[in-house]
């Protein structure tokens, strides 16, 4: 097994234990570590591919390189929008979960304030 | 040479720069705002509205004229190493609708986030200036894109700018809604992140129009169809993943809502058709198009059936957003595959996009009516609306307007765009689709009139809290009567629609 493929095992593990934390945590906080494990899966596995050269043929190729800095700062910037958001819930109703309710009818909210 | 310098064969056009302008417009509107400070927020945000709606005719008319794609490459860098950005016949008219749709929310908007004294700056108001210009630059991006990495930051940047929107009033459900649609929002943008990367370990290029020619039916290229796919149609809200839609759309201030239900939702859907349509031809078979359309009919029926038991207004309009979206799912059987040879599938193609446009026109003008109502009444419940139609005539009028479309009834963009898929359902054999939209218009039929049936009965005694001025309803008015013109459109495959799709038929039925 060549390193490019130990790189690949290990980017697919990432994505497999982010998917599972997301979709099983129910607290806010271990769901947004859970999409930065999933992400970081994902960004290794644009380092697996600019190693094995897919497009130029060459040693590296820079495309994935220069991809996957773009999507670190996309996945960076969603992470602090969401704690942002999470950090709000939490002081407006001191939880750490959602309850999976369906919408309720929480009807005339603009009146009770 | 290699093959690929054959087949993309495209240079920048003339009106190339068009694209470049639609992009970065409103971008520019954020810069000025934050170099000319937050006051001046609405002034500079109105002045680029109408200066895109200019780009947006401008773009319009070029591709219309040239009767071609309009392509920019990027600093003169081809694919697969550059970027291009084009657009065919359906970015232009996507282009079109977003424009009007925006200016239109712009102007609604002013009676809400205005800024009548312009020494004062509210950071209500500021946010949702920059926000509706970064929505804006998003979905022109995602309009343009040709390239699926390039695609990807547009929809972040749609995403980032469509979830503070849907919180601007920081009420406590309406935090909890913006999170939940930031989780689903996140899930989906990695999955269709992992995607392009197998996609680019695959065949070495994101560029659509270079995968065309790359794809072949083979696990690699499913895998990662199937991944971005999953993550899209997270982002569009389609049956099973809609939990988050409804809390979000119904919690958003008025304006916010429009543009939402509008316009956000179907720009991960435009990527969904680029994917399988233009990207990966070869890959949508028969049974990935009916799962796709049985996923569509199941938001059909369920988005109906419980708008029908809501009692807010803002609810029932929003669960209406999950069914219409179900329509437009029912493009991939229809038109592809073994019936993409027959004209049939250009009537579907045709009559799918137009169902889009339809909607974005009739969903914004129903939310800025349910808007003007609780405005005007303090609340939203459905039961409590008795007289609203007496006190508030032109808004309930553009309702059962917008209504109309929905439910597919002439004279309606809405009517069109079903008749369009419902005779291609049949024609092709694909009957069960047929009885979903049927039974589906019959469902809407039942929310609208619902809500109507309240708004016009007489034996409420309704005193409005405050007066709303004309103008803003005219506004209401007139995006409800761009729905209702659509249903002008002949009901043949659209020539517009058909631009830079050279594999369809675009022979008139006789």
């Amino acid at each position: 097994m060549n390193s490019a493929t130990m790189f690949g095992y290990c980017g697919a593990m990432l994505v497999g234990l982010g998917l599972f934390g997301l979709v099983t945590n129910p607290e806010i906080l271990r769901k947004i570590l859970a999409f930065n494990v999933l992400g970081s899966g994902v960004f290794l596995l644009f380092g697996v591919i600019a190693r094995r050269g897919a497009a130029a043929g060459l040693g590296a190729d820079p495309v994935p390189q220069a991809l996957v800095i773009t999507g670190i700062v996309v996945a960076f910037s969603a992470t602090a929008m969401a704690v942002a958001l999470l950090v709000r819930f939490n002081k407006e109703t001191g939880e750490i979960t959602m309850s999976s309710d369906a919408p309720s009818d929480s009807g005339r909210s603009e009146e009770r304030r | 040479m290699t093959p690929d310098a054959n087949i993309f064969a495209d240079v920048t056009s003339a009106d190339g720069y068009l694209l470049v302008l639609a992009v970065i417009f409103p971008v520019i509107g954020i810069l000025l705002t934050m170099a000319f400070g937050g006051q001046h927020v609405e002034r500079i945000a109105l002045g680029l509205l109408l200066a895109g709606l200019a780009v947006a005719i401008a773009i319009l008319a070029a591709v219309l004229r040239d009767d071609q794609s309009l392509v920019y490459i990027v600093g003169n860098w081809r694919p697969p190493l550059g970027i291009a950005l084009r657009a065919d016949g359906v970015s232009a008219a996507m282009i079109m609708t977003i424009a009007v749709v925006i200016c239109a929310t712009g102007f609604y908007a002013r009676g809400e986030f205005g800024q009548p004294d312009a020494s004062v700056s509210t950071r209500g108001s500021y946010t949702f200036w920059i926000l509706l210009l970064g929505i804006w630059s998003g979905l022109n991006a995602i309009a343009v894109g040709a390239d699926l990495f390039n695609l990807y930051v547009a929809l972040e940047l749609l995403t980032f700018a469509a979830v503070p929107l849907v919180c601007l009033k920081g009420y406590q459900e309406t935090i909890k809604a913006a999170l939940r649609y930031m989780l689903f929002a996140l899930v989906g943008s990695i999955l269709y992140l992992l995607g392009t990367a197998l996609i680019y370990g695959g065949y070495g290029t994101l560029d659509i129009s270079l995968l065309a020619a790359r794809v072949q039916p083979e696990p690699v290229a499913f895998i990662a169809a199937a991944l971005m796919t999953t993550g899209l149609l997270a982002k569009t809200a389609l049956f099973p993943l809609h939990l988050w839609l409804p809390p979000a759309h119904a919690g958003a201030p008025a304006p916010g809502s429009a543009i939402l239900s509008a316009l956000v939702v179907k720009g991960s859907f435009i990527l969904i058709v680029r994917l399988w349509f233009d990207a990966m031809p070869g890959l949508l078979t028969f049974a990935t198009a009916q799962l796709l359309a049985t996923l569509g009919a199941g938001a059909i029926l369920f988005g109906s059936v419980l708008a029908l038991r809501q009692t807010r207004l803002k609810l029932l309009i929003a669960y209406s957003t999950i069914a219409q979206i179900g329509y437009l799912f029912f493009i991939f059987p229809l038109a592809s595959g073994d019936s993409a040879s027959t004209p049939w599938a250009s009537i579907a193609w045709t009559g799918g996009w137009l169902q889009l446009f339809s909607h974005a026109f009739a969903k914004a003008a129903m939310f800025m009516a349910a808007g003007l109502i609780a405005e005007a009444v303090g609340h939203d419940q459905i039961p409590d609306l008795g007289g609203v139609g007496r006190a508030l005539p032109v808004t309930v009028f553009a309702f059962g307007l917008a209504g109309l479309s929905l439910m597919g009834v002439p004279p309606s963009g809405g009517f069109v765009a079903k008749w369009m898929l419902l005779s291609a359902a049949v024609m092709e054999g694909q009957w069960w689709w047929a009885v979903i939209m049927l039974v589906g218009g019959l469902l809407a039929g039942g929310y609208v009139f619902m809500v109507l049936g309240k708004a016009l009965s007489t034996n409420g005694s309704l005193t409005l809290r405050v007066p709303i001025p004309q103008h803003r309803q005219a506004i209401v008015l007139a995006v409800a009567l761009c729905a209702v013109l659509l249903g002008l459109m002949p009901l043949q495959p659209s020539g517009l629609l058909m631009i830079g799709r050279p594999e369809m038929h675009t022979n008139v039925l006789e």
